[in-house]
């Protein structure tokens, strides 16, 4: 019990109509490495965050280094030493690195960031953790980013450290790099809080680990005595299969052809430049990469929400560049966006948002009316097929957990069995029950003849699912390559921006890019 | 042709320019601060007029112009902590909490000003010259024959900027605006920072109506800030959330003030010429949001967004 620096007891905390945290424990010592895992919803952002002074528990108590303490704001939490790096991060993007790291802190009255420079540089070459002080926060990486997060931890004299979900935004070089710096601090004596829900890494990183499931705490294990199965049993509550059955099967004719794309960002700048790719009947191709690259730009510019600079994209050999999504549509593209809730109406009912696309079709309609009983049929047989669980049709969309919704959107898009699917990041943010019914669903859609692009930041669900890889960095692919040929420390070196001699040449006609040296 | 540029570009246009420009660099040095904290503030015509009445007022009974100026600021500052109520601690939308108090502030200065119509001010603030300086030629009239709160004002446009860019406290006031969670999860306090520059941006609107009616005018007329408030607004855009160009902007549009009455003798129509000012503030938003993009200048981030710490994100 003495070396416990942090001892959280029997803490709860209630939101409107959840119990987030319900009577949990949970205890840290010096020099280590805990890991708090658990699934989207689990309670762990919401424990540490009471630990950071953001929220305020309900009930029990939490002493640091022996002593009983409130926490009641962030600026007492620092007084105590305890830091936190939030998975967004929480920078001011327009201010420099110094800036965003004195900020709130008592010093020099004028120019408080300048003064702090040397400081920081000081950090930054313990730990290995190489940023510029004036930079401006949105000219960094991700990576760099998150640098500066942890300097200001410790600039802060933060000895007990929270990491949120650090690796979420990270290429895997970038996430072994900050691994390294987390272990340096370990042996200082730090204590190391590691929020994910990720397994490998807890088995990488930690020396322990703390598995919460619905709020409550299921145990706490010694890493070295457990394994990925236990863990992942403890977390979902049953067993879980990490390997989804996937059908070798030939790919069909072409379907959806992407030549020379180029599109702008927000900010009218190039984000997609000059990608080409094809995706064949019966074939899904997954576009990995970090956040930012692109990804985005180009799949709004195939569903016709983004105007295209330059290029072509056709759909069994139709024309469709620049198109209204309508006509998208009419050519047999549906489409599953990233941000779940952009292609819902949060406030209608499950049956409603199920007719979103296709309520100008005769079967929903009566002359001018909406046709009620074939709305509800049509629901209630997408309701049995995809297996959502809602109280009703008539239910709230947003009442209905992520992976419901996630079911419901990939009901209405899927049900007229489109010939081509563009699935932006799909089971991001679901917990892993829900991840493995839409990979299942995606896999089934594939063999049925469809055409499926695939766009996600998990590496995992990439090499699960795909037949081909694009890896997309900079607004370029970094090569196209067949998903068996490949390994995770390939794809994290082309996700970094190392180009790769595509082995695919037999088939230059699907359009891969011009071979380039390797750059990196 | 030629007569109209000699009009336009004349000492006395110039200097008209520099003098109808100063309450509305007033108020807007008030919201530049107001907005880089996140809260907008659409009170500012009512904050000024109500400025304007009790600047006229306190001058007519006491004959004290100093303390004159400092109550319309605190006028200001009042009504400018009921728009701080109400958005951030209430949380209420923040236009219209603001077009409300602009309205309240028309009225109850309409009320509080009946009495003062048609009267002499007690007192007012007249120009200063500036021994020797003010003797030189086209130099002299141009710099040196202002009153104090010119000066002042100009004073005021650089410690603003220093306090803004070169200090902790502005640090806390950019970052307040930009990413309110950011600053409070590094222990700033968002409420009494936005408090604060609310208050601050309600006392110079009073200010820069102050100088309406006991330094420009001078002199009481019911609605007499005429749509200043308005154009404080559009130019705390066209001066990017920045001080010094604050300045310009203000007496850019202190020149088309000057010149709607200036023209007038010339043989434009007067209907068209009230429409100068506002014309010209459409022209200038349209302008400075191409350059807003080229820069990448935008509106403080958290602008318009009320804080909560205690919410589920």
């Amino acid at each position: 019990m003495a070396d416990n620096v942090v001892t959280m007891r029997s803490i709860v905390k209630r939101f409107p109509g959840v119990l987030a945290n319900d009577h949990v424990d949970f205890e840290a010592r010096a020099g280590e490495i805990h890991a708090l895992l658990g699934e989207n919803g689990a309670g762990k952002t919401t424990l540490m965050n009471i630990l950071y002074g953001i929220y305020q528990p309900d009930e029990g108590e939490i002493i640091i280094r022996g002593s009983p303490v409130t926490i009641p704001s962030p600026r007492e939490a620092i007084k105590l030493g305890i830091g936190m790096v939030h998975q967004h991060f929480r920078l001011v993007e327009t201010h420099t690195v110094a800036e965003n790291i004195v900020l709130g802190l008592p010093g020099n009255f004028f120019n408080p960031a300048r003064a702090a420079r040397s400081k920081i540089r000081e950090f930054s070459e313990r730990y290995n953790l190489t940023v510029d002080p004036d930079a401006r926060i949105w000219q960094l990486s991700a990576g760099e980013q998150q640098r500066v997060e942890v300097i200001k931890a410790l600039y802060r004299g933060a000895d007990i450290l929270i990491l949120d979900e650090p690796t979420s935004m990270l290429t895997p070089g970038e996430a072994e790099e900050l691994f390294a710096v987390l272990r340096r601090m370990a042996s200082e004596g730090k204590t190391i809080i590691f929020i994910t829900h990720k397994l490998d890494e807890v088995m990488s990183i930690s020396d322990r680990v703390t598995v919460l499931r619905q709020g409550r705490v299921e145990a706490t294990l010694e890493t070295a005595h457990t394994s990925k199965r236990e863990l992942a049993r403890l977390m979902v509550g049953r067993e879980v299969l990490f390997r989804v059955e996937r059908k070798d099967m030939p790919p069909g004719e072409e379907v959806l052809r992407i030549e020379d794309l180029h599109v702008l960002n927000d900010k009218g700048l190039p984000a997609v430049k000059g990608v080409s790719l094809s995706v064949a009947r019966g074939e899904i191709v997954g576009i990995a990469g970090v956040a930012g690259n692109g990804q985005r730009e180009l799949v709004e510019a195939l569903v016709g929400l983004r105007r295209a600079e330059g290029g072509r994209v056709s759909v069994n050999g139709r024309e469709i560049t620049n198109q209204p999504p309508k006509v998208v549509i009419e050519h047999g593209v549906c489409y599953v966006p990233g941000e779940r809730l952009t292609g819902l109406v949060p406030e209608m009912s499950v049956a409603e948002n199920l007719i979103l696309k296709g309520y100008r079709h005769q079967r929903f309609c009566r002359g001018p009316f909406l046709d009620a009983r074939a709305i509800y049929e049509h629901a209630d047989a997408l309701i049995e097929q995809y297996c959502i669980m809602t109280p009703s049709r008539d239910t709230p969309l947003k009442l209905l957990s992520g992976g419901n919704i996630q079911r419901v959107v990939l009901a209405r898009e899927t049900c007229e069995s489109p010939d081509v699917l563009i699935a932006a990041h799909p089971t991001s943010g679901l917990d892993v029950g829900a991840i493995e019914y839409i990979w299942q669903l995606l896999l089934a859609e594939r063999e049925r003849g469809m055409a499926i692009l695939l766009v996600s930041e998990d590496l995992e669900e990439v090499l699960a699912l795909s037949d081909r890889i694009a890896v997309m960095f900079e607004g370029e692919f970094m090569g196209v390559v067949p998903a068996h040929e490949v390994d995770l420390e390939e794809i994290g070196l082309m996700m970094a921006g190392a180009h790769r001699r595509p082995l695919d040449s037999s088939s230059p006609e699907r359009g891969t890019p011009p071979v380039r040296e390797v750059s990196a | 042709m030629r007569e109209f540029l000699l009009t336009v570009f004349s000492l006395s246009t110039l200097q008209g320019a520099v003098r109808a420009g100063t309450p509305l660099l007033l108020g807007t040095l008030g919201e530049v601060y107001a907005e880089r904290s996140g809260v907008l503030n659409l009170g500012v015509e009512g904050m000024m007029i109500m400025g304007s009445v009790t600047a006229f007022g306190v001058a007519y009974t006491t004959g004290n112009i100093w303390l004159a100026i400092l109550l319309a600021a605190l006028a200001g500052g009042l009504l400018a902590l009921i728009h701080a109520f109400t958005s951030i601690t209430l949380r209420v939308n923040q236009v219209v909490s603001g077009l409300a108090i602009t309205m309240l502030g028309l009225g109850v200065s309409g009320i509080l000003g009946k009495r003062y119509i048609g009267q002499p001010p007690g007192v007012r603030l007249g120009a200063i010259n500036i021994p020797v300086l003010s003797d030189l030629p086209i130099i002299g009239p141009l710099f040196f024959r202002y009153d104090p709160m010119v000066y002042i004002s100009i004073l005021l446009v650089v410690v603003l900027w220093f306090v803004l860019y070169r200090t902790r406290w502005g640090l806390s006031l950019r970052s307040v605006g930009e990413s309110p969670a950011t600053a409070d999860a590094l222990g700033v306090n968002v409420v009494r920072v936005r408090y604060l520059a609310v208050f601050f941006g309600g006392m110079m609107a009073g200010v820069g109506g102050a100088y309406l009616s006991v330094v420009y005018a001078p002199a009481w007329i019911e609605g007499m800030t005429a749509g200043a408030g308005w154009i404080v607004i559009a130019l705390t855009i066209f001066a990017m959330w920045d001080p010094v160009r604050a300045l310009l902007g203000a007496y850019l549009f202190g020149g088309v003030r000057v010149l709607q009455y200036r023209l007038q003798d010339l043989g434009v129509s007067p209907p068209l010429l009230n429409m100068l000012p506002f014309i010209f503030t459409i022209l200038v938003l349209w302008m400075s949001a191409g350059e807003a993009m080229r820069k990448h200048i935008g509106a403080p981030a958290a602008l318009m967004q009320p804080y909560v710490r205690e919410e589920r994100g």
